[in-house]
């Protein structure tokens, strides 16, 4: 028994019928094939789904599509700017070395964005409690809170 | 080497791979679909040992979207054959090791919790779930073996029938008799026995793989997310399924981090590509974290007896050391060589020790099986070797960083007695950069400040070494080697002078797309936005090994270099011919062909023009085209070494420790790219510090049930685990390979773990705590202050 859905997505009017066990994440990787959104666990943890809904972090991976009703969501695909433009935490990223393998970063760039916009200056120590629902395996964490630390000057 | 362009040797560039990850464009397996492709859910055991005796697929066949169901029996009917194990042990009778088979899907025995024992085929996903739900396994509960240190004890389960005693190798490495003889004449002895903790590498990308057979070319198509494909093909075709190598080709497109995890070829890839011929339909598989949990080779897990010998003066006369290495259920690709070859040759570490033994028992046990993981034997070796040069100091009453200077290998080559041949390295350098980076000298104004809080401050020093570059293949041949250990590259000049570079290696993360890129830009004089790298795909790159064991650049960027001067070398007669000299008077300075001591010159891009658009050419002696492939097999292993040291404060109230300080300071030969050449230390750093600290794969003792088998019972290092690192290199460059380069990628999960694990010591020492597992946890550290204080 399929429900009909709503939202919008990186700007844009989406409309779908979905089974209602769909989880949000699932949604956006398989019905709207954005597969910029990845999934790393299944419980929550690791951060790897992490999306804008109405302008807050959330994680994709615990929410079911139909609660995204008629919100609006964003994804690491909608992040840059119109023109292609990096936004500026993604190009922090890519100048700190903040990534390797890439599979943690959209989900890191999304909490990043979500941390400065609600503590524009924070400290070190701020940055590593904010990004603590987000497992990175590969950077050791540190190349990814310089990145917050040079967008968060940049600012 | 300096960086005579933009981007080239030595430069930080910036990575080409970036900006495809940072905006959603990477494509990994698990984003790749196929039209018609239907899913795989593996049911797996719930038990870590079981007779199975009956399965009844009929419900679960009934089931909606249902397409096919396999179990054991049917590989067994098709001939399927098990998983290979690449690596033979012969053990110290000269008896070959047990080799038991590995099924695909479980044959009338299931040996570990999450072991595989049917696969439903549907139309979605939660399909293939909840019809594998509707399978009735008739299970016949057995007593399992759990623990390396017991399993292999009189009236254990065997895992088994082959291997009664869970025994697969008794293997012996070094003299001991010498040995023996520098114990029985020893002014101190110093013994440790500890365990080396069991770690889940969870790489954040869990295992994928997507199947697909053609009808009209009789091929299979198969991505997965793997760090070597042409080895995954080999070992798939022709040791398991039997079907033709150049049938089929295997693509690890974009791969979420590896750390050994996904070297392996798995039952759930070898499935799912037999199957989709079967099904005639493409099938994709992803692993759910609890699979990652449960069936991805897990690493380490030994039980370690270690004895160091030394003379009045702290000088190290012989070392001695027994150790219970837990291979899991089945040998997984790798398991036999990494707590033998790759652990026992690095016993001598920094150190001139004349003498040195060590005796491995490798056991099988209900457990995962287990494999190489970032450092793969070497974290071992370094833990065994540094926490006996931290114990010994201490009970001898010797400066850490003494002990260490004084029995340091200071001439080279130095060939040591666990066979291997160091040709370069500065151990003095590292471990004084290391010391004045750390500010040792101000440590103890730092102990006595945190004591004035309440705290405990400590510092631990680790100077490891590591052989990579693995390998020369004659000598990983003798040793026991199934495969070769090459690494091959091919450049590909294109018209215009731009180029592609296809090898062997494979990019999870290490950023072969810029460092590759660069030393070909550099080599060619030309730009860096004109060379891409090629990567991850049986139909298009060379035959080569794959990338583990830091061995890209040192194995796979020689290939590079061996193809470059190869190209270099064409070039410079048809550059001769342009330019109507001799072959033997051209040279090839800064992207242009010159006539020596003229300034007649041709740049690069016209050669390469010339080359495919032959007018004025010497065709009568040379073929068209710019296109040339090497092969390079290393003549000997390569070996970064470093110094680490590691402060931490502890609140001895609750035992929760905090690493306050580290530095590494590291050899790496000559560095490409330093930026990304910090990222790697910095990732291996965070997973050392995860074993020494917060990482332990538990499973229960009787039952087999693995206790830690999500996010929320194993301890993965978060960003407010860690500290910030202070990394250096020092430079001493490879002798044996054109670039001067060693290799950096699992140095800091080698490193870190005696640092840490002394530094903790060093603070509660004057409690009288003198050891401390791992990991480290506050619970543990709590309960070593109170028995200590009792
Ligand atoms: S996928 Fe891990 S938290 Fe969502
Ligand atoms: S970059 Fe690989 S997990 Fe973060």
């Amino acid at each position: 028994m399929n429900v009909k859905l709503s939202l919008t997505v990186n700007g844009k009017a989406v409309a779908a019928e979905v089974d209602p066990r769909t989880l949000l994440v699932q949604f956006l990787r398989e019905h709207l094939r954005l597969t910029g959104t990845h999934v790393g666990c299944d419980t929550g943890q690791c951060g790897a789904c992490t999306i804008h809904l109405d302008g807050r972090a959330v994680k994709s991976c615990n929410l079911l599509a139909v609660q995204a009703q008629g919100a609006e969501v964003t994804t690491i695909e909608g992040l840059a700017a119109p023109n292609g433009d990096m936004h500026p935490m993604q190009a922090a990223f890519k100048e700190c070395h903040g990534l390797q393998c890439g599979f943690c970063t959209p989900g890191m760039v999304m909490s990043a964005t979500a941390l400065l916009k609600d503590n524009p200056k924070p400290t070190e120590e701020q940055i590593r409690a904010g990004l603590d629902g987000n497992f990175c395996r590969c950077t050791g964490y540190h190349n990814i809170v310089k990145a917050v630390q040079s967008c968060a000057a940049g600012s | 080497m300096g960086a005579n362009i933009a981007n080239g040797i030595g430069a930080s560039a910036l990575r080409k791979e970036d900006q495809r990850f940072l905006t959603g464009a990477g494509n990994y397996t698990d984003d790749i679909n196929i039209p018609g492709q239907t899913y795989a859910c593996f049911l797996r055991s719930p038990h870590a040992h079981a007779a199975i005796r009956k399965i009844d697929t009929r419900a679960a066949a009934a089931a909606p979207g249902v397409v096919a169901i396999f179990t054991g029996e049917d590989l067994a009917e098709a001939k399927v054959g098990g998983l290979p194990c690449g690596w033979l042990i012969t053990d110290v009778n000269g008896q070959p090791m047990k080799e038991p088979p590995h099924p695909l899907l479980a044959q009338g025995k299931a040996r570990h919790v999450g072991d595989q024992v049917a696969v439903v085929i549907a139309e979605t996903y939660l399909q293939a779930k909840d019809a594998a739900e509707l399978i009735e396994v008739d299970y016949e509960v057995l007593d399992a073996a759990v623990d390396v240190a017991t399993a292999t004890q009189p009236g254990q389960p065997a895992v088994h029938d082959i291997a009664p005693d869970n025994v697969c190798y008794v293997w012996g490495h070094g003299d001991k008799a010498a040995v023996d003889k520098a114990f029985a004449a020893a002014a101190h002895v110093t013994t440790l026995e500890f365990r080396n903790n069991r770690l889940i590498p969870n790489a954040i990308e869990p295992r994928a793989a997507v199947a697909q057979y053609s009808r009209s070319e009789d091929a299979y198509t198969l991505h997965v997310a793997n760090q070597n494909p042409h080895v995954e093909r080999l070992l798939m075709t022709a040791f398991v399924l039997g079907l033709p190598e150049h049938k089929v080709r295997v693509i690890a497109p974009d791969v979420g981090g590896g750390f050994g995890s996904k070297i392996f070829l798995y039952a759930e890839e070898t499935v799912i590509t037999w199957a989709a011929k079967r099904v005639n339909r493409p099938i994709k598989w992803t692993a759910e974290r609890s699979e990652s949990f449960l069936a991805d080779a897990h690493g380490r897990d030994h039980a370690t007896r270690a004895e160091l010998a030394l003379d009045k003066d702290g000088k190290f006369l012989a070392m001695r050391v027994h150790t219970k290495a837990n291979l899991g259920a089945y040998l997984s690709t790798f398991a036999s060589s990494v707590p033998t070859i790759l652990y026992a040759t690095l016993l001598a570490g920094q150190y001139a020790t004349p003498a040195i033994y060590a005796e491995v028992t490798g056991v099988f046990t209900n457990t995962a099986p287990v494999d190489a993981y970032r450092g793969a034997g070497r974290p071992e070796a370094t833990f065994t070797v540094e926490r006996l040069v931290s114990a010994a100091a201490l009970e001898m009453g010797i400066d850490q960083a003494e002990i260490r200077r004084r029995n340091f290998i200071t001439s080279f080559p130095y060939a040591t007695p666990v066979g291997l041949t160091y040709d370069t390295g500065n151990y003095e350098a590292t471990l004084a950069a290391a010391m004045k980076i750390a500010d040792v000298a101000g440590f103890p104004a730092r102990r006595e400040e945190a004591k004035k809080r309440g705290k405990l401050r400590g510092l631990g020093y680790s100077c490891y070494i590591e052989a990579c570059g693995l390998a020369p293949s004659n000598v990983a041949g003798a040793l026991g080697a199934r495969a070769g250990l090459f690494e091959a590259g091919e450049i590909r000049v294109h018209p215009t002078g731009s180029v592609t570079v296809f090898t062997g290696s494979h990019s999870h993360g290490q950023g072969h797309e810029t460092t590759f890129a660069q030393v070909v830009a550099e080599r060619l004089g030309i730009p860096f936005e004109n060379v891409d790298v090629v990567h991850g795909d049986t139909g298009r790159i060379p035959f080569g090994m794959g990338t583990y064991g830091s061995r890209s650049l040192a194995v796979g960027g020689t290939a590079i270099m061996k193809a470059l001067d190869k190209v270099i070398d064409k070039g410079r007669k048809i550059a001769a011919h342009l330019l109507e000299a001799a072959d033997s008077d051209i040279v090839f300075e800064d992207g242009n062909f010159k006539v020596a001591g003229t300034d007649k010159q041709v740049a690069f891009g016209q050669v390469a023009f010339s080359a495919y658009v032959p007018h004025n050419y010497p065709l009568d002696r040379l073929e068209p085209g710019l296109d040339e492939t090497a092969f390079y097999d290393p003549t000997n292993f390569t070996y970064p070494a470093g110094s680490h040291i590691c402060e931490v404060e502890i609140d001895p109230e609750t035992g929760v420790v905090r690493v306050v300080g580290y530095t590494a300071s590291d050899d790496f030969g000559n560095v490409i790219n330093p930026m990304i050449v910090e990222g790697q230390v910095h990732g291996g750093l965070a997973q050392g510090i995860g074993q020494a600290l917060l990482e332990q794969a538990v499973y229960d003792p009787d039952s087999g049930q693995l206790l830690t088998g999500s996010y929320g019972d194993y301890a993965m290092p978060r960003a407010d685990d860690l500290p910030n690192f202070k990394v250096d290199t020092q430079v001493t460059p490879c002798t044996h390979n054109p670039l001067g380069v060693k290799g950096c990628g699992e140095a800091g999960a080698i490193g870190s773990p005696p640092a840490v694990i002394s530094a903790v010591i060093d603070a509660l020492k004057e409690l009288g705590v003198r050891d401390m597992a791992m990991p480290a946890t506050p619970h543990r550290v709590w309960q070593a202050i109170q028995s200590a204080r009792a």
